[in-house]
């Protein structure tokens, strides 16, 4: 039976017994506004995350938008500097801290992470919608900041430039000092989910691709979260107190807190990826009805990104002081973690070989996911050579980069899981958009 | 602002290499980018020979039984990856450690970033703002810092960049070698006006670098202060900040203010008269006007006296005292 070897590998074509959706389920299951407010329901929660992000994602590329209307012709044009200035702090800090971050495994992680692993839910439910809650109440902070007296440092916050400028810092950072938690929740959920909640005879190496992706993940945001969240309360207190950390003014060292902050940041870009990846080599097994090449060489090297993305911050910081010695071992780290990238892109493509493809949407979007992250990992192979660097750091180059991997990555493949929500529920996210 | 004086066009992506390291910084580059050319090419080749050759004909059934894994083609394609990137970063390595190796007979300029100029100051003692002049085929070595927040001396040209921090001296070098005019940019976002932080990088012989530095000297002779000062209120980037036309700077406007009251930003008032003026450009933060942020740097140990004379003597001339 071809339609039972197409829904057990997640489809591949929509056939219609896939359509059928039941009579209930957790859309209908429960009425009004309060039973979506107290759910406890992992799908549920997801769709309240995607509400919330999405109008994150709107509020960040109206930012976007200023920006290029700004950029439009040389000098300028319908904003000031200041204005300028801070619309690209709140583009920068809303797309990353209030979309992308919780984008990624909380709203597609807490839907299909217990479907892969055929749990009823997650392990801790309570904690997953006061995850929800601590994103909103963070995101409110961060709304309030943008509203009172929007923040110009851009979203880094280096000092001694955020201890000194006159906008909203202490708000901003206070909301993304909240939303860390709810990152953290979201993280130590899925850790313990995916060791304790695995159904009977599902063992490590029979996990999907996308479940290693989001263990890696979560990973990543147990450990490296704090670091952000902690720097960011120093700089708080700097702020509001004068307790000299980062400013040498009360004398602290500006290079410290950009040692913190990319302790964190660095890693975080591979929050923002890691789960695309994994929705990507779910896709093209499905979309060329073929098992994935080389399972366990993708998902070891998440195991391996996950890892060695703690410790290559300093290639964020060639130029800004650090000694000659960390910037050697710190290029010298970033080309190993390029190695793991290549090692997925290759298996991704050889995936395709001898399969029988279908190009359906979500196919479609995968290969332009091959195209765009391509370049996005070479430019970083730019990015990584010391003396190549020097040039070309704190430039338009590294901006377009980041957003080669991000756009091209993360939310090409976060676009493709709102449409398909991921072969593996292929069915489910049916029932998403089947009364629309 | 005009940059057509200064030549921008080098290589395809690279802008004029001017520096004796630049060579080297482009080669690796356009080796870069070959390589990634060729992995490009053949990823995105692959995927798409694949997407079309393995394509699904209609109403198939197939279920394809390719292969799931093979432990040669892995190591394979992360041993070669592994050499090619060692490749790159032993070359970028040695191509950092010449940008950080200052040869010793390097003629010493002491950088001072502040909000939002650039003043670099030579040992003879001269001092210079946004405008550094060196000589071609001499090694510069610059020591620099920072009075406020982080900034960061570019001049792409040179393929030098380099942060400038408040608590210590980060040092660079370079040697320039081709006579001409090189952008000079502030590459760390440093608040409002860090756009206009700019300035330019002259290389000139022997000859003509000592005669500059002798005129640095008899600066402003043969003419008024005022005039002097007008001069003297772009070459040392007051105008980055005060305008005296309609767009409005970070700083207040100083068009008509003189012999008016101001009023400051403790809510007292003031009478810009002569040495309100003068406190202003040696004391910034003690008067600070309403309605402005309290960042403008002391120009203390920058300015000699004649200089300040000028500006003063300039900011008479743009009117008030009469209307």
């Amino acid at each position: 039976m071809n339609n039972a070897v197409a829904a057990d590998n997640g489809g591949g074509s929509l056939t219609p017994e896939i359509h059928k959706i039941p009579e209930k389920h957790y859309i209908n299951a429960k009425k009004g506004l309060k039973s979506w407010l107290t759910t406890l329901d992992h799908k549920r929660i997801a769709i309240l995350y995607l509400i919330s992000v999405t109008v994150a994602f709107f509020l960040g590329g109206l930012f976007a938008l200023m920006i290029r209307l700004e950029l439009f012709r040389p000098g300028e044009q319908f904003f000031g500097a200041d204005t300028y200035n801070q619309f690209f702090t709140l583009h920068g800090a809303i797309m990353i801290f209030l979309f992308i971050i919780p984008s990624a495994p909380a709203v597609f992680g807490n839907f299909v992470l217990p479907l892969q692993i055929g749990a009823k839910d997650v392990a801790f439910p309570r904690l997953n919608l006061a995850s929800w809650y601590l994103y909103i109440a963070g995101a409110s902070f961060a709304l309030y900041s943008m509203f009172s007296n929007a923040v110009d440092t851009g979203w880094t916050f280096y000092t001694p430039y955020s201890t000194t400028t006159s906008t909203a810092v202490i708000s901003l950072t206070f909301g993304v000092f909240i939303l860390g938690f709810s990152s953290i929740f979201t993280g130590i959920n899925f850790v313990v989910t995916v060791h304790r909640l695995r159904a009977p005879g599902l063992t490590w190496f029979k996990l999907p691709l996308m479940t290693w992706a989001l263990y890696a993940t979560a990973i990543i945001q147990v450990l490296a979260t704090p670091v952000l969240a902690i720097t960011l309360l120093l700089l708080i207190l700097e702020r509001a107190f004068g307790i000299g950390i980062f400013d040498p003014a009360m004398g602290g060292d500006p290079v410290l807190f950009q040692h913190f902050f990319w302790f964190y940041s660095h890693p975080a870009v591979y929050i923002m990826i890691l789960p695309g990846m994994g929705i990507i080599s779910d896709l093209i097994a499905c979309f060329s009805r073929r098992n994935i090449f080389g399972y366990k060489f993708i998902a070891f090297s998440s195991l391996a990104i996950a890892f060695l993305g703690f410790l290559v911050w300093g290639h964020h910081m060639y130029t800004s002081g650090q000694s000659e010695l960390s910037s050697v071992i710190f290029s010298f780290l970033t080309f190993m973690v390029a190695i793991p990238s290549a090692v997925k892109v290759f298996n991704w493509t050889t995936t395709m070989y001898k399969g029988s493809i279908s190009f359906e949407t979500p196919m479609l979007y995968a290969m332009g996911f091959i195209f765009l992250f391509a370049i996005g990992g070479l430019t970083g192979i730019m990015l990584g050579a010391l003396s190549v660097d020097i040039h070309l750091h704190d430039t338009y180059f590294v901006v377009a980069h980041f957003h080669y991997v991000m756009i091209g990555g993360s939310v090409l493949l976060l676009s493709v899981g709102y449409i398909s929500g991921g072969p593996k529920c292929l069915a489910e996210c049916i029932i998403i958009s089947g009364p629309w | 602002m005009d940059f057509g004086l200064i030549d921008t066009v080098g290589t395809l992506m690279m802008p004029p290499a001017a520096s004796t390291y630049a060579a080297d910084v482009d080669a690796l580059f356009y080796f870069i980018i070959y390589i990634s050319i060729f992995f490009f090419v053949m990823i995105v080749g692959a995927m798409l020979y694949f997407a079309v050759r393995y394509r699904r004909k209609a109403g198939s059934d197939e279920i394809p039984d390719g292969p799931t894994h093979n432990t040669f083609l892995e190591t394979i394609w992360i041993v070669v990856p592994v050499i090619i990137v060692m490749i790159i970063f032993f070359w970028g390595f040695r191509g950092y450690m010449t940008m950080s190796v200052v040869p010793a007979n390097a003629m010493e300029i002491k950088v001072t970033g502040q909000q939002w100029f650039w003043t670099f100051a030579y040992p003879g003692g001269q001092i210079t703002t946004n405008e550094m002049v060196v000589e071609v085929g001499k090694p510069i070595k610059l020591l620099m810092s920072s009075t406020d927040v982080i900034h960061a001396l570019f001049i792409p040209a040179f393929r030098l960049k380099r942060d400038v921090l408040p608590n210590r001296y980060s040092i660079t070098w370079f040697e320039a070698t081709q006579i001409g005019d090189y952008h000079l940019f502030c590459a760390e976002y440093c608040g409002t006006s860090h756009a206009k932080m700019i300035g330019t990088v002259k290389v000139r012989t022997s000859t003509e670098f000592a005669e500059w530095l002798e005129s640095l000297d008899a600066a402003g002779e043969g003419m008024s202060p005022a005039q002097y000062g007008e001069k003297l209120f772009t070459s040392r980037a007051c105008i980055t900040c005060h305008r005296s036309d309609d767009i409005k700077g970070s700083g207040p406007n100083l068009a008509g203010i003189f012999g008016h009251e101001v009023n400051l930003a403790d809510g007292t008032k003031i009478t810009a008269d002569e040495n309100y003026i003068r406190e202003s450009i040696l004391d910034p933060m003690s008067k600070v006007v309403a309605g402005y942020q309290p960042v403008m740097p002391t120009f203390q140990g920058i300015l000699k006296e004649k200089e300040v004379d000028a500006l003063v003597a300039y900011v008479k001339s743009l009117g008030g005292q009469d209307e």
